[in-house]
């Protein structure tokens, strides 16, 4: 192989191979694409809620996309915990003026970023959330402070429909 | 492979056979030479085939009332144990079938370690029985959805989720995997489609497992090469067979136990809960065979180095021909081996208790020394003490230590005739 120089049926073969590794993939992509998520589940983009029966210092937990949301009314005491936090001290430093636009409310995605697990309300060593299941801690702001959890609970994009409904998603 | 020509004997029998060579196929088998002190840990090859077997048929009828979707997979299982015939029994003997078939592969693994089984020339049989055990756990874990309880929902969760810890592309792996942002129905048909398949994919495995043992021929608890010609070896039938037989029977009291007397003891309690996204069960653990990788995934802190850590304890074992540099096969012959072997046994059943236990404290300590010990055995024990080891003599044959010890070969030989 090395010493002669390509021929043209070389060529041939080689030109073959790739029309046919070209036409493979295509017939790939759909049997792999169609796991993906299909047009019914995109449907359900998102999800109002009404939040006028809320108290500060309670939390709501509504589903959107499967997934449960936490929604919380913090008390002025957890809002203050939460900003006075220096962000050197954070895993995953975030602003809480940033995660919670309105410092009342804390609307977020409530699966812990480590394996997927819904987190405990009031409990850890922040007093904010506990995940059960491989023990992170997340503050007041749902900020992720001890344990194997990489990031902060997410926050979906949302807003205040009104003063009594929050739309997520 | 059998060393003589194989005719059969009716007229029939030679017109088929020299169309299609199956009765040639079956004369090797019930031929096959087998070293003749093979002991009862080798009888777990049979087991495990029985055991296959049992999942498909039971498995075969179960979806014969299941019904895969998120709103009556919870139901469609009560069903099965509440209305249709026999449905509890071929359900427990599922489930428990699935715990037999693992603690049947542990112990034929651990027979490989112990007697060197992985060496060459079966390196190739080891690495397709690492797969098969890769595709078990995978067939394992997806069954074990299929209830669409707590555990299922959780355990699938959980388990899917460590995909996310792949960088840059995690995320999307992980919406591919579920067909939708969470764990929910697209989920639950996938995955059952998928446990209806590697079944029959670990079957075709199976063969190419046979068939290449049968290029070399067994291993043997001596773990030297069988001398040809010789009286090392009988034939698979009828020796083998019964050997296997008794075995398969004694292996069957043990499975009937659990199917009758303790059905759910290796289940859990919340797997009777139908799945709820909103709620997470406080304690969540995986079935009892996969706990030692679980302990090993808790023990490291970090996201991406935990999945990391636990997928190379597996995948360390496909290499592990090439890090056991010992030429010697049988522990029996290596006594260092043999005592750092049973630490390994230890530490890997150390491995499954912690797995068990909540990841702190104590248990989280000692589920890293465990961990980092594991890794020690086969990266650095078993490469340095296949050089540094000081190991007793092998016997000249698998016939010379039970003839007496003669180191003539042409002794042994006489010996053996004098037997006869």
């Amino acid at each position: 192989m090395s010493d002669k120089k390509p021929e043209r049926r070389d060529f041939l073969f080689t030109a073959t191979y790739a029309v046919g590794a070209v036409g493979a993939a295509a017939v790939v992509w759909p049997l792999v694409d169609q796991m993906n998520p299909d047009a019914s589940v995109k449907a359900l983009a998102s999800t109002e809620v009404d939040v006028s029966s809320l108290k500060p210092g309670n939390t709501i937990t509504v589903l959107w996309r499967g997934k449960p949301v936490f929604i919380r009314r913090r008390t002025q005491e957890e809002i203050d915990v939460a900003r006075s936090v220096k962000m050197e001290d954070l895993i995953h430093p975030e602003k809480d003026e940033d995660r919670a636009k309105n410092p009342e409310w804390l609307v977020m995605l409530g699966v812990c970023t480590h394996l997927g697990c819904v987190p405990l309300n009031d409990k850890g060593d922040y007093d904010g959330w506990f995940c059960p299941c491989h023990g992170s801690h997340y503050d007041t702001s749902g900020r992720i402070r001890k344990g194997p959890a990489p990031w902060n609970m997410e926050v979906p994009k949302y807003e205040f429909v009104n003063s009594n409904t929050i739309k997520i998603g | 492979m059998s060393d003589h020509e194989y005719t059969p004997k009716s007229k029939a029998g030679k017109w088929f056979n020299d169309r299609l060579p199956l009765l040639t196929l079956a004369n090797h088998l019930t031929d096959y030479p087998t070293p003749k002190n093979l002991n009862y840990w080798w009888t777990f090859g049979g087991i495990l085939t029985f055991c296959l077997i049992t999942q498909i048929v039971t498995g075969l009828v179960l979806a014969m009332h299941y019904i895969a979707h998120a709103d009556m997979a919870f139901e469609s299982v009560e069903h099965i144990m509440r209305d249709v015939n026999y449905g509890w029994l071929i359900r427990y003997i599922h489930a428990n079938g699935a715990s037999m078939f693992f603690l049947a592969v542990y112990i034929h693994i651990f027979r490989s370690l112990f007697y060197g089984s992985y060496k060459s020339p079966r390196e190739i049989i080891w690495i397709i029985g690492i797969i098969i055990y890769l595709l078990m756990m995978a067939a394992a874990f997806m069954g074990y959805v299929l209830p669409w309880g707590q555990m299922s929902f959780w355990g699938a969760t959980v388990i899917t989720n460590l995909f996310s810890a792949i960088p840059f592309v995690g995320e999307g792996v992980v919406t591919w995997l579920w067909g939708g942002y969470s764990v929910d129905n697209p989920t639950l048909t996938r995955f059952f489609t998928l446990h209806y398949l590697i079944p029959f994919l670990i079957l075709g495995l199976v063969v190419l497992h046979i068939w290449a043992l049968h290029v070399p021929g067994n291993n043997n608890p001596v773990g030297i090469d069988v001398k040809k010609p010789s009286k090392d070896t009988v034939p698979f039938h009828p020796y083998i067979v019964i050997k296997d037989g008794f075995a398969l029977l004694m292996f069957m009291i043990v499975f009937a136990f659990f199917v009758f007397y303790a059905p759910n003891i290796l289940g859990h309690a919340d797997n009777y809960i139908e799945a709820n996204p909103l709620v997470t069960p406080a304690h969540i653990v995986p079935e009892w065979y996969l706990l030692p990788f679980y302990a090993i995934l808790r023990s490291v802190p970090d996201k991406l180095l935990g999945v990391v850590a636990m997928l190379s304890a597996i995948l360390i074992l496909a290499v592990l021909p090439w890090l056991d540099t010992s030429k010697i096969r049988s522990a029996v012959f290596r006594p260092l081996y043999k005592q750092f072997y049973w630490i390994l046994v230890a530490d890997v059943l150390i491995l499954g208790y912690v797995g068990a236990m909540p990841a702190e404290g104590l248990y989280l300590l000692i589920a890293r020394v465990a961990t980092a010990y594991y890794f020690l055995h086969f990266l650095v024990i078993l490469p340095v003490l296949g050089l540094k080891e000081r190991t007793i003599p092998l016997p000249l044959s698998i016939t010379e230590p039970v003839l007496g010890g003669s180191p003539n070969m042409a002794m042994a030989k006489k010996n053996e005739s004098k037997i006869e």
